[in-house]
Order: structure tokens, then C-alpha cells, then sequence
């Protein structure tokens, strides 16, 4: 039995690796698609291009303005004098918040009132606005409390402080989702087209009429890919340590243990779709049906538990859903199998169920 | 007491649907005869094969190939058979040698065995220069010969040829033929379908297959007496016609 494995293991070796161009694809397009999703998935705001419109003119609004300077979450691009000028910079998006003082602004301050700053923010995307009006928020009230200083402080102040992403960036947080999407796009992909391509071009008829055994040919399809989607995940684990400095806390033991269990779904997945298929198109259509909902509702970056009670209930056979929160767990909060048990083990169920399940699709017979 | 036949069907009925690609077909092949199964395309030629290849379930009726049923033991009967279908199906991104190693590996040949039957198959295929090259990169004849050599690795005492070679140019045909019947003179059963009249005259014996129907099965030398005809293109015509005549 073990024999023959290794026949179609060393034949998938050799058919993938002979040509350059494999080898190229196996390699570059990982470390590319990380590094540019690396790169694109991030919403910090940094250097946010915002206007100021003073109608106050006073020395108090020109120092509410040296705050928004000093801040790096903004840049201060535009001072518009006209409400059809700020109208203009919104409507372009050249501006993603203007902030307007008011006339009276220093008179209001100095008799002691409250005085109240105008802050139009573009809010199409509405998560990058609600990120913007809090920093917003923050700039002028650290101005209100400079303005306050020697008035009694108020009386209860929560000190937050943020546990495994300390600085709060979001890469830290998107960067092992984008590992997870490469690893499962490139292990589910190649496995059903391996065998779709052996049915295309006629060597799975014949395969069928020798006397392996469905598990041999499935066993020996994979486990190459096992290898494969091993070496492409040390390869991108290493990238995102290296060029994105992603916090590692966890056990590089327990990263390739989990990771070998997911790949089971993934490549079990990859096996069900090849039976499925007829053609590499096929094969290829129905991968992205199957991975693109997986990976929306994976919690890659829209948070499960906002999501309607029947969808979340559908997360629970997403095998994604589980790598994303391991993946998170082990670089950012160094969590080990023991406490990852409860994903660990979905995930090996779920994988079991879809080999087997595919195995038992996966038939000697043409008909 | 009598050897057994290499292949017996028995009112074996293939249906697609409604469409009913073998019909009540009945024949046995003896060992070490090269059996002709010769027929338009859609005969029903290629479905018959796949059925004794286990590839295939029978609607109805049995088959027997080196006294395994087809139906209930195929993998008893895939350790027994070399199969080589129409189309070129071996890896082309294989060297000629990989793909001999490779089948060798899947149908098990002993290891002590394995370079024997490699450089066998090497020099039986007339590829022994070409062993390094790219198996896509061969001209077809080659690539047949090729194919014929990766399905006898294992010895098969019974050999099922679907068409090997069709596409083929008639020289290259020709040395195909004289390593068919080298094998057969080895004691193999050869059980080949072809659609060229002149391999038909190659055959031990031929049986003529018409919408799924076996119309008629004879020798080569007794059809054409019989029917006084020249050659097996002629009695393939006559045939055929007279089938339409009394269907019609």
C-alpha cells in the first residue's frame, strides 16, 4: 500500500516541481499576495488629509489647529474659507473630515462657556469615519482639558489598557487572516485541479483500471500538497515575522501542528470539489464558490457575532472560522493546543468528515 | 478437461438512459487468441471494453475475465488485464522511463523484476534511446508503443486494446501489429477494437458490432469466403447493409 503512495507521491513531485514555471508559481505569487495585502489591509489611520476652516481667526482656534498639526493621525491639507470650498474637498474626497470653528469661539472659551467646534466628517465608509470622529473627538478634548488645567480634574478617569495588540494596529490582527487566505487558496486549488487534470487528459481512466486502491490515489494526491502548503505557510509565516514584524507569542510547534490539521479540511475540500468537477474550469469555478463565502464569513474581518443567528450557525462548519482564531491566537496571544482544543478539534472533525466524505465519492468507476 | 476462455460475456445489456449502448451481446474469447472487435464509431465497441475493465457496470447479463466476474470482483479482474484506451494516456510531462517506473510502482511488478520488465518494455516499444525524453515530445506512434509497453509491465495474462491505434500513420500501425502479435505468441489474449479494415484481417477471429449488436463473428478467411469477398472492408459493408435490410 505504502508503495504505491510513494509511486504517485515521487510522480507528483516530479510533474509539479519539472517545470520552471511551477516552481516560480509556488513560490512568488505567496510572498506577493502577502506583502500586498500586508500592506492593503490596515485601517489605522495615519496621516488622515483633513481641512480646517477658522472663522474665529483667534489665537485659541490657531492653537485647536497646532493640535490637529501635532497629530499623526492627521495632516492638516486644506484651509478653506468658504462653505462651497469645504462643500468641494468632501464631495472629492480630498478631505476625509473638515473641522470648522465658529465665530466666537475665543469669546465663548473666555467667558467661561462651552465652546463648540464643528467636525463634518465623509462618512460613505463608515468604519474609517467612526475611527475619524474619535480621533477627532480626542484632539479637541485634550485641547479642552489643556484649556481647563487647574480646575478641579474629573472625578473618575478609565485608563485603558490593550492586552496582546498593545498598539492597536490592525495589521497585527489582518495579517495572520491574509496567511490563512493564501495557505487555503493555494492548497485548495491545486489539489482539485491535480485531479481533475489526471481526468482530462485521460491517465485517471486509465489509473482505474490498475489494481490501486481509491485511498492510495487519494493519499498519494495529497500528501504532496501537504508538503506543498507546509513549506508555503514557513515561507509566508516568515515574511510576515520579518517585513511586517507580526508579535509571534505562541509555539512554532503548535502553528504546524494546527496547521497540519487545517490543511486536512482544506485539501479534503479540494478532493470533494475534483469529484464533483469534470473539467479544470470546473474545478476552478467551484473552488471560489466554495472559498470566497468561507472566507467572508471566516471572521477575517467582519466580526461573527454581528452577523444574523443562522449565519453564525453556518460559521460553525466554516473550517476557517476555527484557523483564523488559532492563527490570531498563536501570534498574538502565544495560546497553546491546550487552550486551542476547542478549534483544534472542530477543525479535525470537520476535516475527517470531508475526506471521508470524498473518499466515498471518489469511485474506480466511470459511471 | 479444456482451458478456460480468457473472456466470457453473456447477454451483457449496457443502457445509458434510454439508449442502449450494448445489446444483448454473447461471445467468448479463448487464451491466446487476438480477438478483433471491429465496428463504426458508437458501436458500442468502447463500452463493451470498459465493462470487461471493470470501468463500467452491466445493466444486465455477466461478463467473466480470466474467470472473474466483472461486476461483483473487478479489482480481481483490473490485477489480471493491461488496458490501453484510444486516447494517449500516459503523463506527457513524464519522461518515457518515469512513466514505466511509475506504472510499474501502481500495478505492483516485484522489485526484483522491475528493471527486467523495464528494459523489456523499452526495447519491445524500440524506445531505448528515447528513455530520457519527455513523453509528450514522442510522435505517435511512439507514444502508442509507449502506452502498450506501461500496460504489459505487469504480465496481464489478458490485454484490452480500445482503439490503440487510431491517429497513427500506417508504418508505425504496421510495427504495432507485429508487437501484438509477439504477445499473443507469448500466450497472451488480446482483445482489440479498431475501426481500420485492415487490422481486422490480423485478427484470429472478428466479430462485427452494429448499434450495440454483435452482428456476426467469424474468422477473417471465412468471412470473405463466405461472402465472397476481397478484403474485410467488403464484408464489413455487406454486413452492415444486410443488417439495415432486415432492421428496415
Amino acid at each position: 500500500m505504502w508503495e504505491r503512495i510513494l509511486v504517485i507521491i515521487r510522480k507528483e513531485f516530479r510533474q509539479t516541481l519539472r517545470e520552471k514555471r511551477m516552481r516560480v508559481f509556488l513560490i512568488v505569487p505567496p510572498i506577493m499576495q502577502l506583502m500586498l495585502f500586508g500592506f492593503a489591509v490596515n485601517l489605522d489611520l495615519v496621516n488622515s488629509p483633513i481641512a480646517f476652516m477658522d472663522l474665529d481667526q483667534s489665537v485659541e482656534s490657531r492653537e485647536l489647529l497646532s493640535h490637529f498639526q501635532g497629530s499623526q493621525q492627521f495632516n492638516v491639507k486644506y484651509m478653506p474659507d468658504s462653505d462651497a470650498a469645504v462643500q468641494k474637498l468632501l464631495d472629492h474626497g480630498d478631505a476625509q473630515a473638515v473641522i470648522k470653528v465658529l465665530p466666537g469661539f475665543a469669546r465663548e472659551i473666555h467667558k467661561g462657556h462651552t465652546a463648540h467646534v464643528q467636525v463634518l466628517v465623509d462618512g460613505a465608509n463608515s468604519n474609517t469615519a467612526s475611527i475619524l470622529t474619535g480621533y477627532c473627538s480626542q484632539v479637541i478634548q485634550a485641547y479642552g482639558q489643556r484649556l481647563r488645567t487647574g480646575v478641579a480634574p474629573l472625578s473618575a478617569v478609565a485608563v485603558p489598557r490593550v492586552w496582546f495588540n498593545p498598539d492597536l494596529l490592525s495589521r497585527n490582527f489582518f495579517v495572520p487572516g491574509v496567511i490563512m487566505n493564501i495557505i487555503t487558496m493555494m492548497t485548495l486549488m491545486l489539489t482539485a485541479m491535480a485531479i481533475v487534470r489526471e481526468r482530462e487528459i485521460g491517465t485517471m481512466e486509465q489509473l482505474m483500471v490498475t489494481p490501486i486502491r481509491p485511498i492510495e490515489l487519494m493519499l498519494g494526491k495529497t500528501l504532496p500538497f501537504v508538503c506543498i502548503g507546509a513549506v508555503q505557510m514557513t515561507l509566508v509565516t516568515t515574511v510576515a515575522l520579518l517585513v511586517f514584524h507580526i508579535p509571534f507569542q505562541g509555539r512554532v510547534l503548535t502553528l504546524v501542528f494546527a496547521t497540519l490539521i487545517y490543511l486536512m479540511t482544506t485539501l479534503g475540500s479540494g478532493l470533494f470539489l475534483s469529484t464533483v468537477s469534470q473539467t479544470q474550469q470546473q474545478a476552478l469555478m467551484s473552488s471560489f464558490f466554495f472559498f470566497t463565502p468561507a472566507f467572508m464569513l471566516s471572521g477575517f474581518s467582519f466580526p461573527i457575532r454581528n452577523m444574523p443567528e443562522p449565519v453564525q450557525w453556518l460559521t460553525l462548519i466554516n473550517p476557517m472560522r476555527y484557523f483564523i482564531e488559532i492563527l490570531r491566537g498563536i501570534f498574538l496571544k502565544g495560546l497553546g493546543v491546550a487552550e486551542l482544543a476547542p478549534q483544534l478539534s472542530a477543525l479535525f472533525v470537520i476535516g475527517c468528515m470531508v475526506l471521508f466524505g470524498s473518499a466515498r465519492r471518489f469511485h474506480k468507476r466511470l459511471d | 478437461m479444456p482451458e478456460p476462455d480468457a473472456v466470457v460475456i453473456d447477454k451483457l445489456v449496457k443502457r445509458f438512459g434510454t439508449f442502449v449502448a450494448v445489446d444483448n451481446v454473447s461471445l467468448r474469447v479463448a487464451k491466446g487468441e487476438i480477438f478483433g472487435f471491429l465496428g463504426p464509431n458508437g458501436a458500442g465497441k468502447s463500452t463493451t471494453i470498459r465493462i470487461l475493465c471493470g470501468l463500467l457496470g452491466p445493466t444486465s447479463g455477466q461478463a467473466t475475465v480470466s474467470g472473474f466476474d466483472v461486476a461483483t470482483q473487478p479489482e480481481l479482474v483490473k490485477r489480471s488485464i493491461g488496458y490501453m484506451s484510444q486516447k494517449f494516456s500516459l503523463y506527457g510531462d513524464l519522461t518515457v522511463e518515469e512513466n514505466l517506473d511509475f506504472f510499474s510502482g501502481i500495478y505492483g511488478v516485484p522489485k526484483e523484476r522491475r528493471e527486467e520488465r523495464k528494459s523489456f518494455a523499452l526495447r519491445m516499444a524500440n524506445l531505448e534511446e528515447r528513455r530520457g525524453e519527455l513523453t509528450g515530445q514522442l510522435p505517435g506512434g511512439w507514444k502508442q508503443r509507449l502506452a502498450l509497453g506501461c500496460a504489459i509491465l505487469h504480465e496481464p495474462p489478458i490485454l484490452f486494446l480500445d482503439e490503440p491505434t487510431s491517429g497513427v500513420d500506417p508504418i508505425a500501425r504496421r510495427s504495432f501489429w507485429d508487437l501484438i502479435y509477439d504477445l499473443s505468441a507469448g500466450g497472451q489474449t488480446i482483445f482489440v477494437t479498431t475501426h481500420y479494415m485492415d487490422e481486422a484481417e490480423y485478427c484470429h477471429r472478428v466479430a462485427l458490432m452494429y448499434k450495440g449488436k454483435v452482428i456476426a463473428l467469424d474468422t477473417p478467411r471465412a468471412f470473405k469466403q463466405r461472402l465472397g469477398a476481397k478484403s474485410m472492408e467488403e464484408v464489413f459493408i455487406n454486413e452492415i447493409e444486410r443488417q439495415e435490410a432486415a432492421t428496415a
